[in-house]
């Protein structure tokens, strides 16, 4: 039974450093080191979700194939390495289709619903060697590795020596670490390969996020703040499209639709700091492009959360409930088509080029204000425009203010976003939090109804297909009480809920943020 | 998780040679296996190479003060760690009998490695002890190794008679003949007969080889640096008639 001890990599090309039996020599005379017939030749894929979720907690999967049975290879935050056979398993891959054992509960976990794809491919030529104390006694196993990277760019990397301690041995393997380290020279110690081989692409683990990665500084024209946000919003469309289209998990569509949402909302709050005319013509084409995704997204959030709704039911059975699972699963490859017909079209095509050459062909504003003043005085009004609608909503109010109040939540929230980096980190998150239990509340309220009446329209179609049996449609007649049910609930919580965004120490909080950011 | 000992109240019947060989087997055919060297004469240990000494001795580990799991090492072979020897394993007698239940301090100090081990092998010091007797209450299986005299004979059914007396759990006796010379008509003659009359006497006998005593030169089951000598094929033999009844 071995632990990971350290890595240490060579010197590629720097004629300076010791070699590999240079860099071994020096474990004498303490340690001796002893070739075994372990050499071998694995190609290697790094898996990773297309956001990084498994870099970005600290772990590294790699699926091995070669001569021996292929293996997935999950190492965690702290060097723990738990290993599993699969073999001919194909990506990308959704965690929870992996054959079951102990990586693929970790993967379920560290994952959730995104699919793991390779972030790098190499060819590896493995030798393992044993170092032995002044027993003949092996305290390590130490691993040489020459790899060559295919994907995402052809590149060899330098050699690396892996020391594993032997049970028992840790202290002696960490004092060969350090002696080959030492013999190493600079290049001593490095971070993972996955990390190297991306390098060698000009890439770097964690490039996407679908969260907004900008600078923007207090003083910077108002229009080229803005613009830096539309760009960013626009390259999340974009590196979401081809996933979308190769359907490969849900989560791609989704970020695609929420960059489309904050570009509309970007548009319809600030756009008039853009040229004349630019925000109403691209307006409607964003509008196309949203409601485009809709059916899409729709139908995957039903099919998401369906072992819930089925596993929820009290009075049907579950599998009273498959007619309706089949009729989400025939509609969504419906509305699928449609929506790849639609990102393939000349339209797409289009606005996206026309998009990207008006903002980058966008000059300063004479006179305009700067990014500081803008975020102020839209955070001010979008806020405003939160407290008075929902101060206008008493118990009787119809669901549609409710609605429009989400909408401003929505607003609010994603000039939070957008303005982010002008304002302290604290005061921002205080913010967000102020208003997220009153977005959750309103987003409850609202999907549980909509839900409601799609799946009224639902069983209107399947009534149409004679074969539905009455067990599906009274299956889903308790599946609308129950949703009916949790909107109830939502509507009596919002008070509350409203009572504390709208308290004053959160709106002190609020002025705290925006004035802070007027100084 | 089975636990295995290779006991005997007479010494030098190749226990420890048994002991060594099986476990370095059954973590060859894919076990996680534990063998723990309980006899301060650490002949187990050296065979490994790995040094006779357990930090703060058996008191610290018996009496709980020092967790087994930290005193475990790892062999050359995969899957196959060591728990060592140490001398002061002399005085377990003592340190057993100022615990509360002694007899079943063993088997309670092995339960929480049931996660990690699928077989644990005990190579336990000769005679009738205070740690003979928690052995023989921890222990699935006993194996006792016989060198076929009429002696020995008497004494498995002293063992046998012994364990009969035991309260609470008592283990599975298979006996087996242990180097055996060819050119004594008396070792063949018990050898052939008895495994056929008795159901607690395993068929395979390991012969007395030269290989075997090379264990101590070359440090290592016999079954790693000769793997198709007979004194292997035996000790697999072995092996597969310990499986087929034990596990």
């Amino acid at each position: 039974m071995q632990a990971l001890s350290q890595a240490v990599v060579l010197a590629a090309d720097d004629p300076g450093q010791p070699g590999e039996a240079g860099v071994l020599a020096a474990l004498a005379p303490r340690f001796s080191v002893h070739r075994t017939a372990r050499r071998r030749t694995v190609r290697r894929a790094w898996l990773d979700t297309f956001d990084w979720r498994l870099h970005r907690a600290g772990f590294t999967l790699e699926y091995l194939t070669g001569r021996r049975p292929a293996e997935l290879v999950l190492t965690g935050p702290d060097g723990d390495v738990v290993t599993q056979q699969a073999s001919r398993l194909n990506w990308p891959a959704l965690p929870g289709d992996l054959p079951a054992g102990p990586v693929r509960d970790r993967l379920c976990a560290a994952a959730g619903i995104r699919a793991l794809l390779p972030a790098a491919r190499a060819l590896s030529t493995v030798q393992q060697l044993r170092v032995l104390n002044e027993d003949a006694k092996t305290i390590a196993w130490l691993t040489v590795d020459h790899t060559a990277v295919s994907y995402p760019a052809a590149a060899q990397l330098p050699a690396r020596l892996q020391v594993s301690a032997v049970r028992g041995y840790q202290p002696q393997a960490d004092r060969v670490a350090q002696l080959l380290a030492a013999a190493a020279g600079r290049s001593g110690a490095a971070g993972c390969p996955l990390d190297a081989a991306l390098a060698a692409a000009g890439r770097h683990a964690e490039d996407y996020s679908n969260k907004l990665a900008i600078q923007l500084t207090p003083g910077m024209p108002g229009r080229l703040a803005l613009r830096t946000i539309l760009l960013d919003l626009l390259d999340t469309i974009q590196a979401n499209v081809p996933g979308t289209l190769r359907d490969i998990d849900t989560e791609f569509l989704h970020d695609l639709r929420v960059a489309v949402r904050r570009t509309r909302s970007a548009l319809k709050l600030a756009g008039d700091v853009l040229p004349a005319g630019l925000a109403a013509r691209f307006a409607p084409e964003f509008k196309w492009l949203g409601d485009l995704t809709t059916p899409t997204r729709d139908l995957d959030v039903y099919l998401l959360g369906y072992q819930d709704m089925a596993d929820g039911l009290v009075s049907a059975k579950p599998a009273e409930l498959a007619p309706f699972h089949d009729h989400l699963v025939g509609q969504r490859g419906a509305e699928y088509r449609r929506l790849v017909r639609g990102l393939r079209s000349a339209r797409f095509t289009r606005l996206i080029t026309d998009w990207r050459a008006a903002l980058t062909d966008l000059a300063p504003a004479r006179g305009g204000p700067r990014a500081i003043d803008l975020a102020t005085a839209r955070l001010r009004r979008a806020h405003r425009k939160v407290l008075r609608q929902g101060q206008a909503i008493t118990p009787d109010s119809p669901a549609e203010r409710l609605h429009d109040l989400r909408k401003r939540c929505k607003e609010l929230r994603y000039l939070l976003e957008f303005f982010a980096s002008l304002f302290g980190p604290q005061a921002h998150q205080r913010a967000v939090k102020d208003l997220k239990g009153l977005q959750d509340c309103l987003g409850e309220f609202q999907d549980r109804q909509v839900q409601q009446q799609e799946l009224r329209e639902f069983a209107g179609q399947m009534m149409a297909d004679r074969d539905t049996p009455a067990t599906a449609l009274l299956a889903m007649g308790e599946l609308a009480g129950q949703l009916g049910v949790r909107q109830h609930r939502a509507r009596a919580e919002f008070a509350g809920r409203f009572r504390d965004f709208a308290s004053p120490a959160s709106e002190r909080r609020f002025d705290a943020l925006t004035g802070r950011a007027s100084l | 998780m089975k636990i295995l000992a290779t006991y005997n109240i007479k010494g030098g019947v190749g226990k420890t040679a048994t002991a060594v060989n099986l476990s370095y087997l059954a973590a060859q055919d894919g076990l996680r296996v534990l063998l723990w060297d309980l006899d301060p004469q650490a002949a187990a240990s050296f065979l490994f190479r790995i040094r006779p000494r357990v930090k703060g001795g058996g008191k610290a580990l018996i009496r709980g003060s020092r967790e087994i799991d930290g005193a475990i090492k790892g062999t050359d072979f995969d899957r196959l760690d060591l728990l060592p020897a140490d001398f002061t394993y002399r005085n377990l007698d003592l340190v057993l009998g100022a615990t509360k239940k002694p007899t079943r301090r063993i088997a309670r100090l092995l339960a929480p490695l049931g996660a990690d081990y699928d077989v644990i092998f005990l190579d336990c010091p000769p005679g009738i002890s205070l740690l003979s007797e928690s052995v023989l209450q921890a222990a699935d299986g006993l194996l006792v190794p016989l060198i076929p005299t009429v002696l020995s004979l008497r004494t498995l059914d002293q063992l046998t008679e012994f364990i009969g007396g035991l309260d609470g759990k008592r283990p599975d006796v298979l006996a087996f003949f242990s180097m055996i010379d060819r050119r004594k008509r008396l070792h063949l003659d018990i050898a052939s007969q008895l495994p056929a009359e008795r159901g607690d006497v395993a068929a395979t006998a390991i012969p007395a080889l030269s290989l075997i005593e090379r264990m101590s030169v070359e440090r290592a089951p016999v079954a790693a640096f000769a793997p198709r000598s007979r004194a292997a094929q035996s000790y697999r033999q072995l092996w597969d008639e310990v499986k087929k009844r034990e596990l």
